[in-house]
């Protein structure tokens, strides 16, 4: 076994350690918090016998531990349980609440990431000149604002003033891809701005550390075309960053989606889960919560993988 | 120290005070009382309600100062608690190092793994959306991060030869601790405050608007966003001056830090 496989076994064992540990925290963080859950679900004005039932439902009154290996259980075997406000079964409205979300992000994606790499490298050849500073400043900006506000900014003047997409994203099965995606056109937007603003500086500091390495001055005292010393020098040793990077900003999409879905109305996990956080559907707030860390995980573990099966020095052990 | 300001950080450093001082005495400078309704429904701007009103008749100035007001309250509040929690927690590992260096190390380690707005979402799940727990949930979050950079410069610090002779002459930990590393530590840390206040603006501002943070009747500038939005459709841009609010505040404190954080990155160069 050559230590890259050796390594990248290690990463998925603590991929999977830190998923078990993060759904204890879940569980837990729901749990040692002052006050009693029934109690803070059903406000102070909950008469005694709502309380045992709910307490009864929830399980409360067995001990936490009997409790969390339940749930985990039901969570490994795909039963998430009922959703308290409509009893209805969560693993079945996660399912396609989740393809919604993956959907939007996959494109939002597609958008950000060649266009990122794209503007790293164009501020990196114009270091220091107009074009870099242009695309730091804008950049600079959009970090600046929260994502639910860039949302609004967009719905205003491309939605409202200049009418070119749809301010609300509804989205159903019957679409065509292209409806489909004229009505997420908005969204994407944001998360784009926000996903490449910070990619973009990151893949600007990445390659900027490899164009100073010694070995690109080698390369240059020796005489090869830029062009060259690109493709053979550069490239090769900025994939682990840049990959990095790229799934650092896959992962923020996540957590930014959660914000852009109630802005835009789309159907979609991050909805799903605000809404119930504010009804105090414990069992849906706790699902969508471990959903949402197991693919944050995920990404952060496969960036981690790549790294390691692009580095050349691991893959040609001595 | 003040003649050599650069021009940049001289701006941040005015709009950071003036969002500051505004904040202070909003209840002075606010034309018209906080929850007051002084006129129709999304009012343009005139001469009496300079930004015109809001969804149910306030003057939008009035909200947003006031909003101000609360933002940053709730930013401050939480970045101290934050830097006061992740600091010491940090000084600590770094000095006792073994088991519990390990112990607080790998729990900020699971903590950070899973974004800080699905935590804080699943927490406020559970617990009474008020303001003390707010500011309580934002800074312990935002604790890990200070953690992690507070605890990187201390293990630095800990191995120079000016600590290692108080260790000798018998200091305690708290000497060691308060004496010797915080003023050591000092620079990094404050540049660092900056950005951690905007991201706790950022933060509030978003639970805010998706109604998990301020509640109504009070103004934040992330609930007036919510509370206006509806008028985005009609082409009414009222739910658009918090954007402004915030990107100007964030890029000041942001201009600031970038200067502090310069000068103490020559300071470091001139030290070795």
């Amino acid at each position: 076994m050559g230590p890259a496989l050796k390594l990248v076994a290690q990463r998925l064992a603590l991929g999977i350690l830190l998923l078990f540990l993060v759904s204890i925290l879940i569980f837990v963080g729901t749990l040692i918090l002052p006050g009693d859950v029934a109690q803070s679900i059903l406000g102070q004005s909950a008469t005694p016998e709502a309380l045992a039932n709910l307490r009864a439902e929830l399980g409360l009154n067995d001990p936490p531990l009997t409790r969390y290996f339940d749930w985990l259980g039901g969570v490994l075997t795909g039963d998430l349980g009922t959703a308290l406000t409509n009893g209805k079964d969560i693993a079945e409205a996660l399912g396609s609440r989740l393809s919604n979300t993956l959907f939007l992000a996959f494109w939002a994606a597609i958008i950000s990431v060649p266009l990122a790499i794209f503007l790293g490298l164009l501020a990196v050849r114009y270091r220091e000149r107009w074009p870099d500073k242009l695309i730091s400043a804008v950049t600079l900006s959009t970090i600046s604002i929260p994502e639910f506000l860039i949302g609004y900014v967009l719905m205003y003047f491309v939605g409202v003033k200049l009418g070119w997409a749809p301010t609300v994203s509804t989205i159903y099965d019957g679409m065509s891809l292209g409806q489909k995606l004229n009505s997420i056109a908005l969204p994407v937007a944001v998360l784009t701005l926000v996903v490449l603003a910070h990619m973009m500086r990151m893949t600007r500091a990445a390659i900027l550390n490899v164009m100073q390495s010694a070995y690109i001055e080698t390369a240059e005292l020796k005489g090869l075309t830029m062009f060259k010393i690109i493709w053979r020098h550069a490239f090769p040793n900025s994939i682990a960053p840049v990959v990095n990077v790229v799934m650092l900003n896959l992962a923020y999409l996540v957590v930014g989606v959660v914000v852009v879905e109630v802005v835009f109305t789309y159907p979609g996990m991050g909805q799903y889960l605000v809404d119930h956080v504010s009804k105090r559907d414990l069992p849906v707030v706790q699902a969508c919560g471990l959903v949402f860390a197991a693919v944050y995980i995920g990404l952060n573990m496969l960036a981690d993988i790549i790294s390691i099966l692009s580095n050349p020095r691991l893959r040609h052990p001595k | 120290m003040m003649k050599n300001i650069p021009f940049a950080a001289a701006v941040g450093l005015f709009f950071t005070a003036l969002y500051f001082f505004v904040a202070i005495f909003a209840s002075l400078i606010a034309p018209y009382g906080m929850a007051e309704v002084v006129g129709d429904v999304w009012e343009p701007a005139s001469a009496d309600h300079w930004l015109g009103t809001d969804n149910i008749g306030r003057d939008l100035l009035t909200r947003m100062i006031y909003g101000g007001q609360t933002t940053i309250f709730i930013a401050t509040v939480a970045t101290i608690i934050s830097f006061t929690t992740g600091s010491i927690l940090g000084f600590l590992a770094a000095v006792l190092g073994g088991w519990a260096d390990q112990l607080l190390s790998r729990f900020v380690d699971l903590v950070m793994s899973i974004p800080s707005l699905i935590l804080a979402l699943v927490i406020l799940s559970v617990t009474p959306v008020t303001v003390p727990v707010l500011v309580l949930v934002m800074g312990l979050l935002d604790s890990t991060r200070v953690f992690r950079l507070s605890r990187a410069v201390a293990v630095d610090i800990n191995v120079m030869d000016y600590v290692e002779a108080a260790a000798l002459r018998g200091e305690g930990r708290r000497w060691i601790i308060f004496r010797e590393i915080l003023p050591n530590a000092l620079s990094p840390l404050v540049a660092e405050m900056g950005l951690r206040f905007i991201f706790m603006v950022l933060f509030i501002s978003t639970l805010s608007f998706l109604g998990l943070g301020v509640q109504p009747p009070m103004a934040d500038w992330g609930g007036i966003v919510k509370e206006n939005k509806d008028g985005i459709v009609y082409g009414i841009g009222a739910a658009l001056w918090p954007a402004v609010a915030i990107a100007t505040l964030a890029i000041s404190v942001n201009l600031v830090a970038d200067w502090i954080l310069n000068r103490t990155t020559s300071l470091k160069g001139g030290r070795g």
